[in-house]
């Protein structure tokens, strides 16, 4: 009996084949070569070279103005995006589709505009830097403007991730509880927070990341007065310019390994949460 | 504790969800409010309940008014449509949720509590299920989850938002059994709503019929059936048969079909609605009625076999149902494609510009038929 050709799209062994090696050839040389050289270099005075340089005075400096920004920026951003979602999701007001709109801005809006914006505004000779001037504050080229463009550019992360899950969940179980008597914290605390804790979890991560790396708004708006106002990120390209290639690696490799650490937890996350969606569908049947 | 809506109107939007309306539920009944979707039950329970606040009238619970005391502090027991019971919770936690956010001056002791939920579980027959999450529940076992954590509360009114929509029809009549036992024990007053009539004829003691956001009748089940007071609530409750006919002196005629009757008419046209229990099926017309159908469908379930008939010469905007007893079936079998003839018994006629309808009976016809159709005498005919 003659076999018949399946018809199926890809099917053929070589589209396949020649498919899956054009992806790995462009996963390694883009993505896995620089990683693993940002290392090679980083150590590439050995482990001595790596220790020296990262007790650097001013990296250590830069490494503790970093966690310091994302420290900060983390609660806030928390408290902003649950209540941003909280206020979209559980509520109808005209202009509600449009706010849903605009919490993408800083996605939309390249970091270096944020930060230009925010330099503009508050510079000391800005609409409100000026005033701000007179009264003996400077937010600008110290770490408060920093920390303001750090929550500018991850501001739409935690909303982002709370908003289709609260949509999905819909208010009912919140409706049960306050006609049970619950007050508003106890509805809050006991019935929508255990319900999103997965996804607010990687909201948090991955604006843990970005605050972090962020380079472009930071850089703006920072002045890179070493040892004051220069966070991780700003530190690498400066060693750089520096000719400090050892020295900017070292750096680099810190930031690369808080990446992979981010990665796995976003994995384990998303792992969590699609165990969280699979039995939301069974509670939906 | 009796409820009374005083005056509630609603409006979404554009959409007026409620006209202005007054009801009165007295204490103790169990009272459904049965429409089609978008009659704004759903909103008028919500009102109730206070989940909705109704941009005119009153609720009054009990002779006090508390159109604006907040949901929270209103103390009704809600069941919702999908159950809505917290899914990160055990079933004994979501029975336990309303004791456990009372302030603490009112809240009871942990084993009070534990007692409690443990009862509650038990009534409801679920006391094996306490420990397990509800995704691992079936729909029926979720809602009887659902009421416990209504009735942990020992609400005065229990409000139920279609409490059966969404079990298979076979859970739907053990729970609506079990419902109605529960509140002949406990005595609350309660209000459920549903879009489907059988449920509330069986299970209410009063039923409110509501369409486009007005009440059409209420009464008792047995009344409403009898007496319907407009077309809506006859049309709803159950299949209609209707002749759409021109009158001609005591005759309604619309193409080959006519029904003679008993007194004559003054209004030109007018709609026999009749139930398909009130009508038989017979071979030849009879003196007072000339209704040719043919069989369309047979369908053998239930406690009758039901035909469903296409009018024959005349016209009618959906096609006729009319059961008969099994003994006929099998006296008769019908098939599809065969000719007979409807007689009505009793019907209600529907004239221009009264909303009731006049109920007209035809005494002659309940004599036994004596050309009762058999299916060999049938196929001679037809061959």
């Amino acid at each position: 009996m003659q076999t018949r050709a399946s018809l199926r799209v890809g099917d053929q062994p070589w589209v396949k084949w020649s498919l899956i090696s054009l992806a790995l050839f462009i996963v390694g040389t883009l993505l896995i070569v620089p990683l693993v050289a940002i290392f090679v270099q980083a150590f590439g005075d050995g482990v001595q070279g790596f220790l020296a340089n990262i007790t650097d005075t001013y990296t250590l400096h830069a490494i503790s103005l970093t966690l310091l920004v994302a420290a900060l920026t983390i609660p806030l951003n928390l408290v902003f995006g649950v209540f941003l979602a909280w206020l979209v999701t559980r509520f109808e007001f005209p202009g509600r589709k449009l706010l849903i709109t605009l919490i993408d801005i800083p996605f939309a809006v390249s970091p270096v505009v944020a930060g230009l914006l925010y330099l503009l505004l508050y510079g000391s000779n800005g609409w409100l830097g000026s005033w701000l001037m007179d009264h003996d504050v400077q937010l600008m080229f110290s770490w408060p403007g920093i920390l303001m463009v750090t929550v500018f550019v991850t501001c739409p992360f935690v909303a982002r991730e709370l908003i289709p899950l609260m949509q999905q969940q819909g208010k009912e179980e919140e409706e049960a509880g306050v006609t049970l008597g619950a007050s508003g914290w106890q509805l809050f605390r006991r019935v929508t927070l255990p319900n999103i804790q997965w996804a607010l979890i990687y909201g948090v991560v991955l604006t843990n990341a970005r605050a972090m790396g962020e380079f472009g708004a930071v850089s703006v708006v920072s002045g890179n007065i070493r040892g004051e106002t220069n966070t991780l990120p700003l530190h690498v390209e400066l060693l750089y310019q520096d000719y400090n290639a050892v020295g900017a690696f070292t750096s680099a490799s810190l930031l690369a390994g808080i990446a992979l650490i981010t990665l796995f937890v976003k994995s384990f996350v998303e792992w969590r949460q699609a165990r969280q969606r699979r039995v939301l569908d069974e509670v939906s049947e | 504790m009796s409820i009374r809506v005083e005056n509630i109107s609603k409006r979404f939007g554009q959409f007026q969800a409620l006209q202005p309306l007054t009801l009165e539920i007295p204490d103790g009944e169990l009272v459904g409010l049965l429409g089609p979707s978008g009659s704004g039950k759903t909103t008028l329970l919500r009102i109730i309940a206070g989940l909705e606040t109704a941009d005119t009238g009153r609720i009054l619970f009990h002779g006090q008014d508390v159109t604006n005391v907040h949901v929270r502090d209103r103390r009704v027991g809600f069941v919702f449509q999908h159950y809505a019971l917290f899914r990160h919770m055990t079933v004994a936690q979501n029975v336990a949720f309303g004791l456990e956010v009372l302030p603490k001056a009112e809240r009871p002791s942990n084993t009070e509590i534990y007692k409690r939920v443990a009862n509650l579980l038990e009534m409801v027959q679920l006391g094996h299920l306490a420990k397990r999450y509800p995704s691992q529940l079936s729909g029926g076992q979720k809602q009887r989850v659902a009421l416990a954590r209504a009735l942990a509360m020992q609400p005065q009114v229990l409000l139920l938002d279609e409490p059966f929509g969404a079990l298979d029809a076979k859970v739907r009549k053990d729970l609506r059994r079990w419902l109605r036992s529960l509140h002949d024990e406990l005595h609350f007053t309660s209000v459920f709503v549903t879009h489907d009539q059988e449920e509330a004829l069986e299970l209410s003691d009063k039923v409110v019929v509501m369409s486009a956001g007005k009440i059409e009748q209420v009464d008792s089940p047995q009344e409403l059936y009898s007496r319907p007071e407009s077309r809506f609530v006859f049309d709803f409750l159950g299949h209609i048969n209707v002749l759409d006919a021109q009158v001609k002196g005591t005759r309604l005629q619309q193409g080959d079909a006519w029904v003679e009757l008993p007194k004559p008419i003054t209004v030109p046209v007018a709609q026999l609605y009749l139930r398909p229990h009130e009508v038989h099926l017979q071979q030849v017309p009879v003196a007072h009625a000339n209704l040719p159908l043919t069989i369309n469908a047979v369908s053998l379930i239930g406690a009758e076999v039901r035909l469903e008939l296409q009018p024959d010469g005349w016209q009618a905007d959906e096609p006729w149902e009319i059961g008969i007893s099994h003994a006929q079936y099998n006296a008769w079998q019908p098939m599809r494609g065969d000719r007979c003839y409807a007689v009505p018994d009793i019907g209600h006629l529907f004239m221009e510009g009264v909303t009731e309808p006049e109920t007209l009976t035809w005494a002659s016809t309940l004599i036994q038929d004596p050309n009762f159709p058999k299916r060999s005498a049938h196929l001679a005919e037809v061959s």
